[in-house]
């Protein structure tokens, strides 16, 4: 059966304000569950609290907004109680790395087969207007009027961290890119991180501006593909290389026909490579962004599937071997239902 | 005698609590009715011979126990500083068993003991029976050509003392034997030393005719109510009413949970169970724990969480969430002392009103406790036999007590418990399905994912009564509110009547007893000695339909509990024209029959 974009989408009124980001992931997402091809009544939504836990009231699949924080200890009790639907977390980055750290790293740890998208406009915008764990140091908000005095944090390295073994980068504005990473999000077997960049047109407008226009998008940007060259660039003029003169080697920017252009390889299980290439153009501090928005950054901003460990070469997924482990017991063990358990007492 | 209580106590390494369980299951065995109560140290390994390291086994066995007993006959201490805390336990009458070796000059200053006389220091009253028997020394000897290594045979003193115990109350040895062979069948080369020391255990009683007479515990002639028996822990009684409750409701059984005290062994024991098809999930907190809970009900499974009071306090949101959402859940909270970290080894009934308001906005859920450890079995399965069937999260208090305690269980068999029908969807919402679609009973449907045609969106915001979707509307948000308070309330429909219990004879008609939960035992003990009626609850929301009718009647209404008077404010708030009085304890401790007694008579 074909199915199509309008399939997956519900019959409310979607109320992120007009300009938000989240339009274009509410879309991509329909459309990249009509392509995956799971019928609606198979699939679970699950949400925190904020803007982007309100995704799954337009989505035609099961859904549940549940509490701050805890979409990912929800999901995971879905997913390992249930591992033939196929679930979904919807996330900010306040729900997901603030209020809802713990689960989000234990989620990532145990790998259970989770779609988590990670909306990331580095602010709380249901709130109105705070500073989130993604701003960075020196952000003015409404409960930092004299900027922050913390660091921020890079997703992609606490998914790491936890040991994850899948994380892409999306771009609102990028609707081709941010289907195929939740297509490829869906088809790796395990927890599946995507950074989705969103814009908040209300309290952050403009933050992803530096890569979100489309007129030099190209040259600050670079879409990663496994077992393609990393090449970008208007012209794809430009590559990536490692440059082993210091004693970590780092990457740099090389012409596309260098012989040191690396290949992306998103199937390694050593995740070296996969940080350097996700932290580049991450800047900690706000004076670091301006200076980057201004002049541009050495490196380019890493999108797509950056990470994608198949599970045989990493670790089963958490669901899969919590049923497995189930159905082994249940073949070798003696007890088996509750009057059988009652024999295994002492009794008179 | 018609019953007898007796108290083993040592280090906390001493095996006390095995010792302990090994002679109740034997007199069990015998026909005897028990109570136990194990009182553990909070510390895992306090230093040996110290008063923190103190780990006592209490049993309380014979004809109409109804608790492990107010003060031991007989008390067993291991050492010097067993019998030091333990002194306030025995009465004039007491025998005293003890360790003669672990009373050296440095035992006694292990024990902060002040002179080296410890029984004249302790002022044990001359009436009390000290019988001092070499118990190290004595299982050396026997152990002397076992080959284990000095330490193990050390260790094997409380078979020893176990054996003296078993000839003391005659109790032949050989199901013990039976027992021990089945405990260390993992490690077949230490049932023979322990079967040894524990046979020269009683022989020494026997041959050596101590200085104390063996004392007849009258068989126990009452009735026998057929079937099969076991003695059985709380913890476990709680794990296996579960289980049983997810067989009988044709669900799978999701346990998400977080270890505490004194709530764990039930995460312990499902998590052996997995051939039954039980699922655990041990979460990386609390919130988790409650959390993958609503998960898998939400998905249509049996979920239940287990926790203790801080773990409660931790969950409380999630609970409304479930509130909110209308799914099933069962929260099984074990109480311990508290406030914060509070005594968590320790009994206490103080999380009643955090079970029964302790969220935010109007959250009502069912509450209800368990009232012996046995019947611990009864409310894990009605508890999820609610929650299955009118889509609510249920509370289930037990505690300490109850957790560690054993009863005797009257083995059920799957088919003797009642059905339990989940509440499912009706064929003619395919495709029309909304969450807030109830059925007469203002129940709401369940549909979950997986089923077609059922697909929507639940949530912890507020929904609209009729398209189930987020509303704001003010009027809506009150016709919601009460659906979900008359939702709780309807099922006073689907529970027993509260029940007034009466001693055999009955010498004061105007008053009443009032109890719930654990201290059940010790209130029918103490109406028994006062010849009064006691109502004593398990359902506390809603509570039982005829409540006010019972409560009427009586001139006089004693509210006991194991807190500063919560149930009794809950009691006050639902019926303010009865007057009621309250007596309350808040020792960490189960209720000495006697105070209640004292309390009660005015003296």
């Amino acid at each position: 059966m074909i199915m199509e974009a309008k399939d997956f989408k519900s019959d409310q009124y979607v109320r992120f304000c007009p300009g938000c980001g989240d339009h274009a992931i509410a879309m991509a997402l329909q459309k990249a569950m009509a392509e995956i091809g799971v019928p609606a009544h198979q699939v679970a939504v699950i949400s925190g609290i904020g803007c982007s836990s309100r995704m799954p009231h337009y989505l035609a699949p099961y859904g549940f907004n549940t509490i701050h924080g805890r979409g990912a200890a929800i999901a995971t009790g879905v997913k390992t109680s249930h591992p033939e639907i196929t679930v979904w977390q919807m996330t900010g980055d306040g729900d997901c790395l603030a209020i809802g750290g713990n689960h989000f790293i234990h989620s990532i740890r145990r790998n259970v087969d989770l779609n988590i998208c990670l909306f990331n406009n580095r602010i709380y915008g249901l709130t109105k207007g705070q500073y989130s764990p993604t701003s960075p140091k020196g952000f003015v908000s409404k409960s930092s009027p004299f900027g922050t005095v913390e660091r921020p944090f890079i997703p992609a390295e606490l998914c790491f961290g936890a040991r994850g073994t899948f994380f892409a980068r999306t771009l609102d504005v990028d609707m081709p890119t941010t289907v195929k990473c939740m297509v490829a999000a869906n088809a790796h077997k395990g927890a599946s991180l995507i950074e989705c960049l969103v814009n908040c047109v209300i309290f952050n407008n403009g933050t992803h501006n530096f890569i979100a226009d489309r007129e030099t998008r190209a040259d600050r940007t670079i879409l990663l593909e496994h077992g393609k060259k990393m090449l970008f660039g208007k012209e794809m003029d430009k590559g990536l290389a490692l440059d082993y003169s210091t004693v970590i080697p780092h990457l740099i920017v090389v012409p596309a026909d260098d012989e040191r252009v690396l290949t992306h390889d998103a199937q390694m299980s050593d995740p070296t490579l996969h940080r350097m290439l996700a932290l580049m153009g991450q800047p900690d501090t706000v004076e670091a962004k301006a200076e980057m928005e201004a002049n541009g950054s050495e490196l380019p901003i890493a999108l797509g599937v950056i990470r994608d460990v198949p599970a045989e070469a990493s670790c089963q997924p958490y669901d899969q071997a919590v049923n497995e482990q189930i159905e082994q017991l249940k073949a070798s063990g003696k007890v088996h239902c509750f009057d059988e358990l009652t024999h295994t007492l002492e009794t008179w | 005698m018609q019953s007898v209580v007796v108290r083993f106590v040592g280090d906390s390494g001493d095996g006390m609590q095995l010792t302990g369980n090994l002679f109740s299951s034997l007199s069990a065995i015998l026909g005897d009715e028990i109570s136990t109560f194990p009182d553990f140290p909070a510390e895992i390994r306090a230093p040996q011979g110290t008063l923190g390291g103190v780990s006592g086994f209490q049993v309380h066995l014979g004809k109409g126990v109804y608790t492990p007993g107010d003060k031991a006959d007989v008390l067993v201490a291991m050492n010097a500083a067993a019998l030091k805390v333990n002194v306030e336990h025995i009465h004039a009458h007491s025998i005293v068993i003890c360790d003669t070796d672990s009373f050296t000059a440095k035992d006694l200053e292990k024990a902060l003991y002040k002179t080296d006389n410890p029984f004249t220091e302790l002022a044990l009253p001359e009436s009390v029976q000290v019988v001092p028997v070499a118990l190290t020394s004595l299982t050396k000897e026997s152990l002397k050509d076992s080959g284990l290594d000095q330490k193990a045979i050390v260790r094997s003193k409380n078979m020893f003392a176990l054996g003296l115990v078993c000839w003391l109350f005659d109790r032949p040895i050989e199901n013990a034997v039976k027992f021990l062979e089945d405990k260390f069948k993992k490690k077949p080369a230490l049932i023979a030393p322990n079967v040894k020391v524990l046979t020269d255990g009683y022989n020494y009683g026997q041959n050596l005719a101590l200085s104390v007479n063996q004392i007849r515990i009258e068989a126990n002639t009452s009735v026998k109510s057929e079937g099969r028996h076991a003695s059985i822990a709380g913890n476990k009684a709680t794990a296996w009413g579960l289980v049983a409750a997810a067989e009988k409701a044709g669900k799978k059984l999701f346990l998400g949970s977080y270890p505490i005290t004194p709530a764990t062994d039930i995460l312990h024991e499902l998590s052996t169970l997995k051939s039954c098809g039980v699922m655990t999930v041990q979460a990386e907190d609390e919130i988790a724990g409650i959390c993958t809970a609503i998960g898998a009900s939400f998905a249509g499974d049996l979920a239940v969480t287990t926790t203790s009071g801080p773990g409660l306090s931790l969950k409380g949101e999630a609970l409304g969430l479930a509130v909110m959402a209308e799914l099933p859940l069962v929260v099984v909270d074990v109480q311990r002392g508290g406030p914060s970290t509070g005594l968590p080894t320790k009994t206490e009934q103080t999380d009643l009103l955090q079970a029964l308001y302790g969220r935010n906005g109007e959250c009502p859920a069912v509450v209800m406790a368990a009232s012996t450890p046995a019947n611990c079995f009864d409310f894990a399965f009605m508890a999820a036999k609610i929650a299955l069937e009118n889509m609510t999260p249920v509370v289930l208090l037990t505690d300490t007590y109850l957790a560690n305690g054993t009863s005797i269980w009257n083995v059920p068999s799957l088919n003797g418990l009642p059905e339990i029908h989940p509440q499912g969807v009706l064929e003619e919402h395919k495709g029309q399905y909304n969450p807030a679609l109830r059925d007469e009973n203002g129940v709401r449907y369940w549909a979950y994912p997986g089923m077609e045609g059922y697909n929507h969106r639940n949530i912890g915001l507020e929904r609209d009564a009729e398209k189930g979707t987020i509303s704001t509307n003010p009027a809506n948000h009150e016709k919601m509110t009460l659906a979900r308070a008359a939702k709780v309330k309807q099922i006073e429909n689907r529970i027993p009547y509260l029940n007034v219990w009466q001693p055999e004879v009955v010498t004061d008609k105007e008053t009443l007893l009032v109890g719930w939960g654990s201290t059940e035992g010790h209130l029918r003990a103490a109406a028994t000695e006062l010849g009064c009626s006691l109502a004593h609850f398990n359902f506390i929301n809603p509570l039982p339909r005829n409540t006010r009718q019972v409560l009427e009647r009586y001139k006089r209404i004693v509210v006991c509990e194991l807190n500063c008077g919560q149930f009794v404010a809950y009691l006050r708030s639902q019926f303010p024209e009865i007057k009621m009085e309250q007596f309350n304890r808040m020792e960490g401790q189960p209720f000495q029959v006697s105070d209640i007694v004292s309390y009660v008579k005015g003296c």
